[in-house]
């Protein structure tokens, strides 16, 4: 099952190109563009992994490209996204957000049906990969 | 999106003319205001001004060439400035970025300059993150280094600038259409730099020297410095400060343009004092003159008097 997170979620992903044309609107915009990778991917976890700090004061998307590629040598078969954070104020978010790199195999998610008092029904989400491996070997092929 | 002025001169497919114009490139390209602003605005340095033509008319003709289809490898743009202090070599590397800017070379055109202190962290695994994070800044656009010698301290062999070195050869060498560098600083601490470095002297393909200014282009260059504060010599000064330069020049630590730009400053201070101890009333015309008197009262014209070591006071 494909993860849909983020902006482009539902487009092919996108090429390298693709990814530098995006981070240059980014750049023009004035924010901040950062990497962040997780194996972790459900829709609730907020917290991924920082790939480095935040850069600022780039002006040219080839040092993102740079970082990203150190950033799949290190970390295959893991989820990577570009954020891009506005510091201006009053906004001072996140303003974009989008995946850049996605493990092949996506085995997806469950749903998980707990039952309590009465007949209700409690919902919840697992991740087959996260429930089947330890952390680093999720998505290992 | 506007990632197709992005890239590098990309040629255009439609474009299978079998002849074109180099006039017209030229002109297309915008060089030729650069160029002339560079012949206009900088005084002497006849051979940078010659070199820098030579490097921007190959990069017109290595364009044109790729439009036609013979192809060429992307050329390695870095460049070494050797001169003394003072003698414009921050200036230039600005009008280089802008020449390369113009004609596609570098995507934004900006300059991040920067010295030692900015690519060599103090403490072991410091370097490399401050050394990328400089060059991440600097990428689209010219890094600038001033001083490179200093990157390379061959008494401490556990210094932390071959690092630094090793990193920023990488780039050059993997990076050549996202990076340009140019290395600057005196001619003989560089050779000596690049013996060490062998490998970084490969990776430099333009070596521009930056000659001495001769006392008339000195003086020239006063003159357009004090135009542009609205300031300016009157006769009997302007025969003071050319005996000036020739003093200035035989004095130790003598730094082209900015050893005549702390002279001026210098002056301008006089200026001010005299003025203020004259009180009364002053006119534009006061304000702006700077007199004989403020010229000689330099430390220079008493040197046979008076001879100190510090020679960086007036």
């Amino acid at each position: 099952m494909r993860i849909t997170q983020g902006c482009f979620s539902f487009l092919p992903d996108l090429t390298d190109t693709q990814i530098a044309a995006q981070v240059n609107y980014c750049l023009e915009q004035g924010w901040a563009v950062s990497l962040e990778f997780t194996d972790d991917p459900h829709p609730r976890n907020t917290y991924w992994n920082m790939w480095g700090l935040p850069m600022f004061d780039l002006r040219d998307p080839a040092g993102v490209i740079g970082e990203l590629k150190a950033c799949r040598d290190a970390n295959p078969e893991t989820y990577i996204r570009i954020n891009a954070f506005d510091s201006t104020k009053g906004w001072e978010t996140v303003r974009m957000s989008f995946i850049v790199q996605r493990p092949t195999a996506e085995p997806g998610f469950r749903l998980v049906r707990q039952e309590s008092k009465g007949r209700s029904l409690h919902y919840t989400m697992e991740s087959y990969a996260v429930g089947r491996n330890p952390e680093g070997a999720r998505y290992a092929p | 999106m506007n990632a197709p002025e992005q890239a590098p001169i990309a040629p255009p497919v439609a474009s299978v003319a079998s002849a074109i114009d180099l006039g017209a490139e030229f002109r297309d390209a915008g060089i030729g205001e650069v160029l002339d602003a560079l012949e206009r605005d900088l005084v002497g340095l006849a051979p940078v001004k010659r070199r820098v033509r030579e490097i921007a008319a190959l990069l017109l003709v290595d364009r044109v060439r790729q439009r036609l289809g013979l192809a060429t490898e992307h050329p390695s743009l870095h460049m070494s400035f050797t001169g003394n202090p003072g003698t414009g070599k921050t200036t230039v590397a600005m009008r280089m970025a802008e020449i390369l800017h113009r004609l596609g070379y570098c995507r934004r055109g900006h300059v991040v300059a920067v010295t030692r202190d900015d690519l060599v962290g103090q403490y072991i695994g410091h370097t490399a993150p401050k050394t990328k994070e400089v060059l991440k800044r600097a990428m689209g656009g010219v890094l600038f280094i001033d001083e490179a010698y200093y990157l390379y301290r061959p008494e401490n062999e556990k210094d932390y600038g071959q690092e630094a070195i090793e990193i920023l050869m990488q780039v050059m060498e993997n990076q050549r259409d996202d990076l340009v560098v140019i290395l600057a600083g005196y001619a003989d601490r560089m050779e000596r730099f690049f013996e060490s470095n062998p490998g970084m002297k490969s990776r430099i393909a333009h070596h521009v020297d930056f000659p001495d200014y001769g006392d008339a282009e000195l003086a020239e260059i006063a003159q357009r410095m004090l135009a542009g504060w609205n300031y300016r010599f009157d006769d009997a000064a302007r025969a003071a400060f050319d005996e000036y330069i020739v003093l200035r020049r035989a004095q130790p630590h003598f730094a082209n343009a900015r050893s005549i730009r702390n002279a001026l400053d210098r002056m301008r201070l006089r200026q001010a004092l005299r003025l203020f101890e004259a009180g009364g009333l002053v006119d534009a015309e006061a304000l702006t003159i700077l007199t004989a008197a403020d010229v000689r009262a330099s430390r220079h014209f008493q040197a046979d008097t008076a001879s100190s070591t510090d020679n960086d006071k007036p």
